[in-house]
């Protein structure tokens, strides 16, 4: 990308490293972050056989304390955000229509204190709506998101990697948080990803974050970009919001049903939801796997007997599984129907499958 | 045989290599690296009629999809069955064995406007 068109773009304190490492640099929602060092593939494969590590530090950081805070959140999380210390859960934050704002993980440091990991096109957003939605909560907010980098540590040689520098990190469970002290600065890590494999995220402060990656690096752990992430994420069944969620499909069409705790105290979204889950919905986000060659994109149509039935929201080429896409597609499709997608003006036949494409052991 | 030296380029990064009246097209070193791995390659169909400047082939990367303009008019001749088998080819081999097609050109005169190897490049310095 042209330098000169950079200026204005967010660096993370990773961007020195990463284009040292080689990375090819993009515009990913304002901020300048590499889509891939060497291959795509390559670092697809790191990643699925060995250990791969990816510049997260886009992503944001939200203080929640206070002596509401777990009411809080409760309030604002459509899934029940567990209170056990060092337990993380993955949730989705909706609006007063059951529609999708961010999905988000909140971590429990502490009955008053809860460490919020969110989307980082979402960091504004959801600070605002967490603010708007605070009044009568003795919470206090505090968007921390510039202060930290954040490494995402992953594969199945991952835990291997972290533990030979972060003692303690095999014997956590998953989607668990653990405070540490690194390259004489504080931090957290988290048994969490994105990819569908096992692995860590690891938040620092600037200066020993690019320590960690250099670390990384020295001991052989692969540098990955945006481009091989995507494909991992996908495979893995994992929506992206902003792109499989555009702020109109609620959790249940988003097939997030299982993050909607509907008889729980009462959280935002609760009514609309409720009433969604009775009356059904039309669309609901669904796999696919082409079965000639192709790939699938953002957009792509999809038709079963000449009818339209869907548009695909997220599609690449996997190298498991071939094309693959998620769209929304109309709910009365049967399970293993055989559709056609348009690519480049021709249809090419796929199945509905079900998600996750790929599913390991985490 | 053709060469990154002896192939004459379109600015949109096609090579052309005419033996014969036949024209090879494939994409430049520089595309190729600028794809990324490729994944699947959508040739033409033989016999399709194609004006140069045309959108006639699809190079699909994990990432994107670029499309592929003839560099001359003519005739489909031939396609390189052997990137459809093995897409990766045409990064390994931009400009030997990952050609992509062959066009009977039509109007040779289309071919000698085409830009030589030095002028290609320095479009790329731009």
């Amino acid at each position: 990308m042209n330098p000169e068109n950079t200026e204005n773009l967010k660096k993370t304190p990773l961007c020195a490293a990463c284009l040292e490492a080689g990375g090819k640099m993009v515009d990913f929602h304002g901020w300048f972050l590499p889509v891939q060092f060497d291959s795509i593939l390559a670092e697809h494969k790191a990643v699925r056989e060995a250990a791969g590590m990816f510049d997260v530090s886009h992503m944001g950081q939200i203080w929640v304390e206070g002596k509401d805070t777990w009411k809080f959140l409760q309030y604002v999380n459509t899934n029940i955000i567990k209170r056990t210390q060092f337990k993380g859960t993955y949730s989705h934050i909706v609006d007063e229509k059951g529609h999708i704002i961010d999905d988000a993980i909140s971590f429990a440091l502490s009955p008053e204190k809860y460490l919020v990991v969110v989307n980082a096109a979402c960091i504004d957003k959801d600070v605002a709506w967490f603010h708007k939605n605070a009044a009568g909560f003795s919470v206090k907010i505090t968007n921390d998101s510039d202060n930290w980098g954040m490494i995402a540590l992953q594969g199945p040689k991952a835990i291997e990697y972290a533990a030979a520098l972060i003692p303690g990190v095999q014997d956590m469970a998953r989607f668990t948080i653990k405070k540490i002290e690194l390259f004489g600065a504080e931090g957290y890590v988290t048994r969490t990803g994105y990819t569908g494999e096992d692995g860590v995220e690891v938040m620092l402060p600037p200066r020993a974050i690019v320590h960690l990656w250099d670390e990384l690096k020295a001991a052989g752990v692969k540098p990955c970009g945006l481009g091989a992430r995507d494909v991992l994420r996908l495979e893995a069944g994992y929506l992206l919001n902003g792109v499989d969620a555009t702020g109109t499909q609620s959790p249940y069409e988003a097939n997030c049903g299982w993050v909607v705790k509907l008889d729980k105290d009462y959280f935002i979204g609760q009514d609309a939801l409720s009433a969604q889950k009775v009356k059904g919905y039309r669309q609901r986000l669904t796999g696919f796997v082409l079965t000639a060659p192709g790939v699938p994109r953002e957009g792509c149509k999809i038709f079963k007997d000449g009818k339209e039935v869907g548009r695909v929201t997220s599609g690449t080429f996997s190298p498991l599984f071939k094309g693959i896409a998620m769209g929304y597609a109309d709910t009365d499709l049967p399970e293993d129907a055989t559709v056609e997608i348009e690519i480049h003006g021709r249809l090419i036949p796929a199945k509905k499958v079900k998600t996750p494409f790929y599913q390991n052991r985490v | 045989m053709h060469t990154a030296e002896n192939s004459k380029y379109a600015k949109t990064h096609e090579w052309a290599y005419m033996d014969n009246g036949v024209v090879t097209v494939g994409i430049s070193e520089y595309a190729q690296q600028e794809i990324g791995d490729i994944v699947f390659v959508d040739l033409p169909k033989i016999g399709t009629a194609v004006t140069a400047g045309q959108n006639c082939c699809v190079i699909e990367s994990v990432k994107s999809a670029s499309e592929i303009y003839a560099p001359v008019s003519g005739e489909i001749v031939e396609v390189n069955e052997a990137v459809n088998a093995d897409p990766a080819l045409v990064n390994r081999a931009a400009h030997g064995d990952g050609w992509l097609f062959k066009i009977k050109a039509a109007k040779p005169e289309e071919y000698d406007v085409l830009l030589d190897l030095k002028t290609y490049k320095e479009t790329l310095d731009k």
